[in-house]
């Protein structure tokens, strides 16, 4: 009987291995920064290029980070889903401009609406760098300490926004600051 | 003409880096240089993910060459630069993952299922050699002979 089960639970076993492997999602790296502190910057802001902007601003909030940019297509079908964001006026969202033309980008944002409380510019992706992008677009959720508690590669869909991203923000305001 | 192919053949499997890494880095002394193409050699894409840092024409990929350029300049180790990618991309950058507690199945998986597989095959190779032997009955073995012996005398 052994001699029959043995090879067929052998080969259940590899069949099951092989089938999650390959519905694994290679782009999803795991962030080595969740639980981390927020990676400081100073950038200036795109609308103010006079004003700056960085992390420490938000002490005391909760906030979303999303690095965006005119030419991420990505961006494209992300958008919508941001406005919709920003309608509810739950939290703050400020959108991190990588690697982008400021006119590009005002254009972008004026033909499509403006989500963000404030949007900073990384013309040299040097920000992006220590904040560990890779795929434009992408979404940290910063807690009240500035310590960053998700990151979502790729563009934020409804469905990540109403159960991942959404509950994690009402959690993260009942925290004391 | 086998010159010449090897040659081209030499030539268009030399272009394939060449071209990805077109900026032109000068460097004080030879050993930065290895440092600096070991090091790119060694770092994941994280773009193309399949690609190291040298061989990818990513954006990201650029910025990251430039990035490690800049640190060998300002005269950071190795380890420094390795450890500086790790704390922003994970171990997922590096090509030689270390070793830990997440990585074990990595490092250790293939060699649990060669010795598996070999004590499968010791197993099996054991169990035959313990059978009789198919063929015992001398009786048995001479009607085999005849009839290989028919077959020689006539063939078909």
């Amino acid at each position: 009987m052994w001699r029959y089960l043995l090879p067929l639970g052998l080969f259940v076993g590899l069949v099951a291995l092989l089938a999650v492997g390959l519905n694994l999602n290679p782009r999803e790296v795991p962030s080595p920064f969740i639980g981390k502190p927020a990676p400081p910057f100073t950038l200036p802001r795109l609308h103010r290029p006079e004003a700056t902007v960085s992390p420490a601003d938000f002490r005391g909030q909760v906030w979303l980070l999303n690095v965006w940019a005119s030419w991420c297509v990505s961006c494209r079908a992300e958008h919508p889903v941001l406005n919709a964001l920003a309608r509810r006026q739950e939290v703050i969202l400020v959108g991190l401009n990588y690697k982008d033309q400021r006119n590009d980008a005002l254009q972008w944002l004026a033909e499509r609406g403006d989500p963000y409380t404030v949007v900073a510019v990384d013309a040299e992706g040097k920000a992006g760098i220590d904040w560990g992008v890779y795929g434009v677009p992408e979404t940290f959720v910063v807690d009240k300490r500035g310590i960053i508690r998700l990151k979502h590669t790729g563009p934020v869909t409804r469905d990540v926004l109403r159960d991942e991203i959404l509950p994690l923000i009402r959690k993260l305001k009942k925290e004391p600051a | 003409m086998r010159r010449l192919t090897a040659g081209l053949l030499a030539l268009w499997l030399g272009l394939g880096p060449a071209l990805a890494a077109i900026e032109v880095h000068q460097f004080k002394t030879p050993e930065e240089e290895q440092r600096y193409k070991h090091l790119i050699a060694e770092l994941r894409c994280l773009v193309c993910q399949n690609q190291n840092l040298a061989d990818s024409n990513a954006d990201l990929a650029r910025d990251l060459r430039e990035q490690v350029y800049e640190m060998i300049q300002n005269g950071a180790s190795d380890q420094d630069i390795v450890d500086y990618m790790v704390n922003r991309y994970g171990d997922f950058v590096l090509y030689r993952p270390p070793f830990k507690s997440t990585t074990a199945a990595l490092w250790i998986g293939p060699f649990v299922i060669l010795a598996v597989g070999v004590l499968v095959v010791a197993v099996y190779v054991r169990r035959r050699r313990r059978e009789p032997p198919v063929v015992s009955d001398e009786a048995e073995l001479d009607r085999a002979r005849q009839l290989l012996n028919d077959d020689e005398k006539k063939p078909s």
